[in-house]
């Protein structure tokens, strides 16, 4: 299988009242890839995903499996994306399946969007099955991430890490080709962490799916991922994990300006 | 006496309607209620209230102007909501009182109609004709349709918007069709309970439902049966103790809710609370 490119961001600037979000970044991620962006709150991490999926107005390019543009419609809903807040009322009458089949996109949009990755240069070779087995595709996304025995509980009675991995298994139930993931850790117990990250691994490796994950753990980036980018609006590192971890300077000064952010917040919030 | 009751035809009609728009209202007020949309339908009633006096004043059939206008303003409604920074109750606020408005003009404008305007405001089922009968139920089997069709996508819309538009849900589009939907099954309702009561019919029955725990096609399915049970038992009561059909309709839909939370409270029913003040976040 020949090694693609899913994303290519270039030269990527957004700004909120004229400050940067993110100021001039570029990097790109490759099929396969496993991608732990790394930086402190308010680094513009979920702001560089919002505009990876066209939630966000920005300048620069973005190209996904080679597209930008007109042709984005039809790629982005086969991008799973589990974000960093979903809210919903608390008594919303859904079950764990009724939520899952929510992510499952029409036969037509897939059809669309693979046709259109096969028509270019990066040799896409996913092979997609109808979703006239709808059922079948729910149970197999609930059983990766291990909730099938939940199927039929109401959303508004789960605990947290039980709600974060429904997300992800309604961003898992359409076969996407790239999953984004913002902090999904962020609020989960330590075991519900573990296995959440067993769920990553198989997904990244036996599923081939490219992953590109936000998170403040570093320890995680350093077990999971593959590939590290690390931000504080611009970008001071995009490579290979080893890399990142081998260089003391660069960890040094991701921890105290994570450090001082955090001080900062904590001091905010004691006011 | 049951049989004696329905022997007259106004009777039949009565129920045959009724039953079609207890299903359209608590059908379509499931995603109404969800979306905090709970007084739609009391403004768009208000707007065909003008809609109605527009066409009384043209001469032109009533309710097809008041279809026109409540279409009109429901889709200003929508729009409204969207572009500007009006919340949602305060737009409803503002399109209801302008379609009132309207409506209070044109009436005092023509020195006060012939027709009997107090049949709009507080219903007139008993009242059907074969037109009306006819009317009510050729727009309740579309409006039906569509939403069966439609209801998955309208469920994740309902759920978050932001990700039906990453599903590749055309937002914008099922946004207006929605309110469209919802304007129509009003102006097809108010004839049953009036514009005055016509929330009751699309939020009672939902929230009731919803104090059961169950998932979307259960709570559907439960809310249709407590709807469709208030109507009939409430033109059948309404006949017996010669009362207001509409306002019977209402308390004995009133009385179910009130029933199931003190079931709820007792602890026969699983608890659930229904006025948790804020959504969940789910941080993930």
């Amino acid at each position: 299988m020949s090694v693609t490119s899913v994303l290519d961001v270039k030269d990527l600037t957004i700004n909120y009242d004229n400050h940067p979000a993110v100021d001039n970044i570029s990097f790109d991620v490759k099929q396969g890839d496993c991608l732990g962006i790394v930086g402190p709150n308010g680094a513009g991490k979920t702001t560089l995903f919002r505009a990876i999926l066209g939630l966000q107005s920005y300048s620069g390019n973005i190209k996904l499996f080679g597209f930008e543009d007109s042709k984005y419609d039809s790629i982005i809903p086969l991008i799973g994306y589990v974000p960093q807040k979903v809210t919903f009322e608390p008594n919303f009458p859904a079950t764990v399946y009724d939520v899952v089949s929510m992510g499952l996109i029409s036969d037509k949009r897939v059809v669309q969007g693979v046709k259109l990755i096969q028509e270019c240069d990066c040799c896409w070779n996913r092979i997609y099955h109808s979703i006239k087995k709808k059922d079948d595709k729910i149970t197999q996304a609930l059983h990766t991430v291990g909730l099938e025995s939940l199927r039929n509980r109401r959303i508004g009675e789960l605990s947290g890490g039980e709600l974060q991995r429904v997300f992800i298994a309604k961003a898992l139930v359409k076969d996407p080709l790239l999953l984004i993931l913002d902090e999904p850790v962020a609020s989960v117990d330590v075991e519900s962490q573990t296995k959440f990250y067993n769920v990553i691994q198989r997904i990244n490796k036996e599923n081939n799916i490219t992953i590109i994950w936000s998170s403040h753990d570093l320890d995680a980036i350093s077990k999971y991922a593959n590939r590290v980018a690390c931000m504080n609006k611009k970008l001071f590192f995009h490579g290979a994990k080893e890399k990142f971890f081998s260089d003391k300077e660069l960890l040094k000064t991701y921890t105290e300006s994570s450090m001082q952010i955090h001080m900062h917040d904590h001091k905010h919030n004691m006011h | 006496m049951i049989l004696e009751a329905l022997s007259y035809t106004f009777m039949q009609k009565a129920l045959v309607a009724g039953i079609a728009v207890g299903i359209i209202c608590s059908f379509m007020g499931t995603f109404l209620v969800l979306r905090r949309y709970s007084l739609f339908g009391d403004g768009i009633a208000h707007v065909a209230f003008g809609g109605i006096s527009v066409g009384l004043f043209l001469g032109i059939f009533p309710l097809w102007t008041a279809f026109v206008v409540s279409i009109i303003g429901g889709l200003g409604l929508q729009k409204l909501r969207q572009s500007t920074k009006i919340s949602g109750d305060a737009a409803v606020a503002v399109v209801l009182s302008s379609g009132f408005a309207v409506g209070v003009i044109l009436v005092s404008a023509s020195g006060g109609f012939s027709v009997d305007l107090f049949s709009f405001l507080f219903g007139s089922i008993l009242l059907i004709s074969n037109e009306d009968l006819i009317m009510i139920l050729a727009i309740s089997s579309g409006v039906i349709i569509t939403l069966v069709v439609l209801q998955k996508q309208f469920l994740h819309l309902t759920f978050n918007e932001e990700q039906a538009k990453l599903g590749g849900l055309k937002t914008t589009l099922l946004n207006y069709a929605f309110v469209i939907l919802a304007s129509i099954t009003v102006v097809t309702s108010f004839r049953l309970v009036g514009m005055l009561l016509i929330s009751a019919l699309v939020v009672i029955p939902n929230i009731t439902a919803m104090m059961f725990g169950k998932g979307f096609k259960k709570t559907v399915g439960i809310s249709l049966t407590i709807s469709v049970f208030s109507v009939i038992t409430g033109i059948l009561v309404s006949y017996y103790l010669n009362v207001a059909a509409s306002g019977t309709i209402v308390i004995i839909a009133v009385g179910i809710l009130v029933g199931t939370l003190i079931l709820k409270s007792t602890g026969v029913l699983r608890k659930v609370d229904i006025k948790t003040p804020s959504k969940i976040t789910h941080n993930s």
